[in-house]
């Protein structure tokens, strides 16, 4: 009884799929709105089947999603270190609390300039910017989830006689984690969107840049090639999340 | 007779003093030590300029009017654009969840535009708009229409189906049906939508400014930046960090109030 409905669902979401790339098609080629502003699927698609066979393409997804990856993984560790601190230690958080959230409010890409001026136009401004906007659900979700562990299992970490980092590792982390994920998977958006912004502010190789210099040279098939790309990563990592946390979590799944 | 005892501090009085002081440690040390380690030379003053400069180009900025200026653009663009987003997405969202058909048809167009962060179409709003305030209200409203559609979609598709079945055999009018059924049943979730959408759009007015839009305050912080006006910069950050505060702030009397109505 399910098979023939999700057949059903997948073959209407194909074939809506591909009625929405004719009907863009069709409004590109009737010419109602300029060639510059709007370019069809087929020529989109020509440029990355270019840049596929010239290999600028898979260049340019590797440098974001190296940028991407490296600047989360900085936000992850940070995050969950000084989530850690704050949601095992009143006193951590008494101390630090207000400063943090005196400076969680601002706009991530407003620390742009700054890194300009401590690091230049290059790769570290990019991975201290996009570890800085993407750290905060990081760090909320790690401290709700340090504040949050049972009674019950810190008494068996002490009765237990663990010592601190084995508690740590084995009992308090594993029991927080439940809270950690989704504020990774929150900052993991947070980071494509923030390597995006750093490539086309720092002019630095990748999908970003990609967009910019076709806007500039009034490339607008390259510009909407990027686009896909971009969407297509985004999707991915969605993806992938999704089915860790089914995998990881599997009693909280159908969400 | 019996004098009441006399107290000095009020209860809690005395914790939330020692709160403040406890909170106040780090802030303080960092200011004054920043200050001190300008003032000794030990700051290179061109990247890090000390606090009293930033508070001097923060108080001259705010006197002759630029920093208002620039905020006024900065919020018309997030407010404008967050309108128009919330009251597509909201309509669409709720059109959707009374559609399953349409919804699973369009479902792959909209997953693909949803991962793709509206930052990254400021060049081809730039073609399309040329600078101004269209350009930055389209990108905030590109932001701000997902989540709300989300909360919407949701909302609606978790209507009690049998409520939908009694209009029917009421014959109830669209415009009946939405006022009786279908706005009291996702108003909440939409409140929750639209809060996160705030959230979006004060940060992506902001980031549409410092990419290529020459208005509004982030315009301001990195022209600061490179003309060397340092301590400007720091001022203009100071001054956003406490825009996002208010903006939180305003988001959260708006979930007290949507819990209020609810109730």
């Amino acid at each position: 009884m399910m098979r023939p409905i999700l057949l059903h669902r997948f073959t209407l979401m194909l074939l809506s799929a591909l009625a929405f790339l004719a009907l863009w098609q069709a409004v590109a080629q009737m010419g109602l709105v300029k060639r510059s502003f709007l370019v069809g699927p087929v020529d989109a698609f020509a440029v990355l089947w270019r840049q596929t066979l010239n290999g600028s393409l898979a260049a340019s997804m590797l440098a974001t999603t190296h940028r991407m990856v490296t600047g989360f993984a900085l936000a992850s560790g940070i995050g969950i270190l000084l989530g850690a601190a704050l949601g095992s230690s009143a006193l951590v958080r008494r101390l630090l609390m207000p400063t943090l959230d005196a400076i969680r409010p601002l706009p991530a890409s407003a620390i742009i300039p700054v890194a300009i001026l401590m690091f230049g136009l290059n790769e570290a401004m990019s991975v201290f910017v996009i570890a800085f906007g993407s750290m905060w659900p990081v760090l909320l979700g790690t401290v709700h989830g340090f504040q949050n562990v049972p009674v019950g299992l810190r008494e068996l970490a002490r009765v237990l006689e663990m010592g601190r980092l084995r508690a740590f590792l084995t009992v308090h982390l594993p029991s927080a984690f439940r809270d950690i994920f989704p504020g990774l998977r929150t900052g993991l958006a947070l980071a494509l969107i923030m390597t995006v912004v750093t490539e086309m502010q720092a002019s630095l190789p990748g999908l970003g840049y990609d967009i910019f210099v076709a806007q500039r040279s009034y490339r607008s098939a390259d510009l909407y090639a990027a686009l896909i790309v971009i969407g297509v990563i985004g999707l991915c990592i969605n993806q992938i999340l999704v089915w860790a946390e089914r995998r990881l979590f599997p009693w909280a799944s159908s969400r | 007779m019996r004098r009441p005892p006399v107290n000095l501090l009020p209860a809690g009085l005395a914790a939330r003093m020692t709160n403040l002081v406890l909170s106040l440690i780090v802030p303080a040390t960092l200011l004054i030590g920043w200050e001190a380690a300008a003032a000794g030379g030990y700051i290179d003053e061109g990247a890090f300029s000390r606090p009293s400069s930033i508070a001097r180009a923060g108080i001259a900025a705010i006197l002759d009017g630029s920093l208002l200026t620039a905020t006024l653009q900065t919020l018309q663009a997030a407010g404008l654009g967050l309108l128009v987003g919330a009251v597509t997405g909201a309509v669409l969202g709720v059109f959707l969840g009374l559609q399953p058909m349409a919804e699973i048809a369009t479902r792959p167009t909209v997953e693909m535009l949803r991962a793709i962060p509206a930052i990254a179409f400021t060049p081809l709003a730039l073609l399309v708009f040329g600078f101004g305030l269209a350009l930055q209200m389209v990108i905030v409203a590109y932001a701000t229409a997902w989540p709300v559609m989300v909360a919407a979609l949701a909302a609606t598709r978790g209507i009690d189906r049998r409520l939908l079945e009694v209009a029917d055999v009421l014959e109830m009018g669209l415009a009946r049906r939405l006022r009786v059924i279908i706005l009291p049943a996702v108003f909440g979730r939409i409140v929750v939508g639209l809060r996160t959408a705030m959230g979006f759009a004060l940060v992506v007015s902001v980031t549409v400014e410092i990419l290529a839009n020459p208005r509004g305050l982030g315009y301001q912080l990195i022209l600061a930046q490179q003309s060397f006006r340092p301590d400007l910069m720091y001022a203009c950050i100071v001054w956003l960090a406490g825009l996002g505060a208010a903006a939180g702030a305003l988001s959260n009397l708006l979930n007290r109030f949507s819990t209020e109505m609810a109730r």
